[in-house]
């Protein structure tokens, strides 16, 4: 269970509407632990200013959570979370482990452009 | 940027000195706010058991320990935001608090930043983060079972995670640099009695090898001078702290090792107004209750600092 103020994804079809109907897309997929609550903090922070990207996390234990963890991207990760940045749908960065407010904007910036 | 109203104090960590200062001050009416940082919680919450906490005879974990502390201090009405502080201007009497995306007027400063974990600092420790190298047990010991693993350390920190990383892996090797050990000997002879555990001491991590993840390391003995490649999975690096200092460095008199300095017997620091507790100021006791004890001694110099001043 997540307990933070971005959307979850509970379901796999959640993550495919999601998807679908969103150029572009972060989803952070982990757990209340220390390495990943700072990059849902961070994800909290932006998602005010990045207005042009879908925020949403999901917690890493639940069975919907095999779209993410079999993303080929993520096949060599060991450290939570698991973040992965979707445009139209396809996987275009992916980080494994804890990142900072730099590190996730510069992929934002590179990915999705700046914010607006 | 977006500019506040003056907040009478700003705490800048939210570990066990944080949010002890909070609920002191909170508990006194001065509404205090508390930049947690990029950890939330310190790195307190990095351990899967802390046996000597005060008050939990059955041991508790980090994040537990801490997720207690940060609902004392919200039933107190402290406030939180998750934000880093990159740099403090003094302004006469109050402070400049610039967070990067924030800029915070304040009357008063407790810095209680904490030490953050020391990196192996080899080019290869970075491209593996994530990839069979990890700085949290608790975190990703999970994706290392019946593997085989090293741990890099000789601190409690090193020797618990070891014992704990058991639970999961084949095999973990126990990496120190020194042919002596600062973990408790509690901790040791649980780690001596664990048949998964092995130990190479004096050897340092040379290099980590791996493809996409981490397949081996190579290790130097510092005695010799011999060399060494073992193969393993995951390298977990729990080599000590570092004082979190950087930001304040302008503002308070620190030591060559960047911990802040303050006055003997309290928690005041260079700068009047400024207050330093925990971690960040300690190089010798590092321990959750000692901090803990530190955030309540800096609540109450503030309280006398600001009822002094208000008297002028």
């Amino acid at each position: 269970m997540l307990n933070t103020n971005i959307k979850h994804i509970e379901t796999e079809q959640e993550v495919k509407e999601v998807l679908e109907s969103n150029e572009n897309v972060m989803i952070c997929c982990g757990r209340m632990g220390p390495m990943c609550v700072p990059v849902f903090g961070v994800m909290e922070d932006l998602e005010q200013i990045y207005q042009h990207v879908t925020f949403r996390d999901q917690d890493f234990d639940i069975p919907a959570a095999d779209f993410i963890r079999n993303v080929p991207e993520c096949a060599s990760f060991m450290g939570l979370p698991f973040t992965v940045y979707f445009k139209n749908g396809k996987v275009v960065a992916a980080t494994s482990s804890i990142q900072n407010k730099d590190q996730v904007m510069a992929i934002l910036d590179r990915e999705f452009g700046k914010q607006l | 940027m977006e500019n506040v109203d003056m907040e009478n104090v700003v705490i800048a960590g939210s570990g066990p000195a944080g949010l002890t200062a909070a609920i002191y001050t909170a508990r006194s009416g001065l509404n205090p706010l508390v930049l947690e940082g990029l950890v939330p919680g310190g790195q307190l919450i990095v351990s899967p058991e802390v046996e000597y906490y005060p008050g939990f005879p059955e041991s508790i974990s980090g994040m537990e320990l801490m997720d207690r502390f940060r609902k004392q201090t919200e039933q107190f009405g402290a406030r939180f935001k998750m934000e880093v502080i990159e740099k403090v201007k003094r302004v006469n009497d109050t402070f400049e608090v610039d967070t990067g995306t924030e800029r915070i007027e304040t009357g008063t400063l407790i810095i209680a930043t904490g030490a953050e974990a020391r990196r192996l600092d080899i080019p290869s420790e970075s491209k593996f983060y994530g990839k069979g190298v990890s700085g949290c047990a608790t975190c990703d010991g999970a994706f290392f079972r019946d593997k085989e693993i090293l741990v890099v350390g000789g601190g409690n920190t090193a020797i618990q995670d070891a014992v704990f990383l058991t639970r999961f892996a084949s095999k973990v090797t126990i990496v120190h640099r020194r042919d002596y050990f600062r973990a408790v000997p509690a901790e040791m002879e649980k780690a001596k009695s664990n048949p998964k555990i092995e130990w190479l001491i004096p050897w340092v991590v040379e290099e980590i090898i791996g493809d996409n993840t981490v397949t081996g390391a190579v290790l130097k003995n510092r005695e010799t001078g011999e060399t060494q490649q073992i193969p393993c999975s995951g390298i977990f690096v729990a080599i000590g702290h570092d004082p979190q200092s950087e930001a304040f460095k302008e503002l308070v008199e620190t030591d060559k090792n960047g911990f802040i300095l303050v006055e003997a017997g309290s928690t005041r620091t260079s700068t009047p107004g400024v207050f330093a507790c925990g971690d960040v100021c300690d190089p010798v006791y590092k321990q959750a209750v000692v901090a803990a004890g530190h955030g309540c001694m800096a609540a109450m110099d503030l309280e006398q600092y600001i009822y002094i001043q208000r008297r002028k």
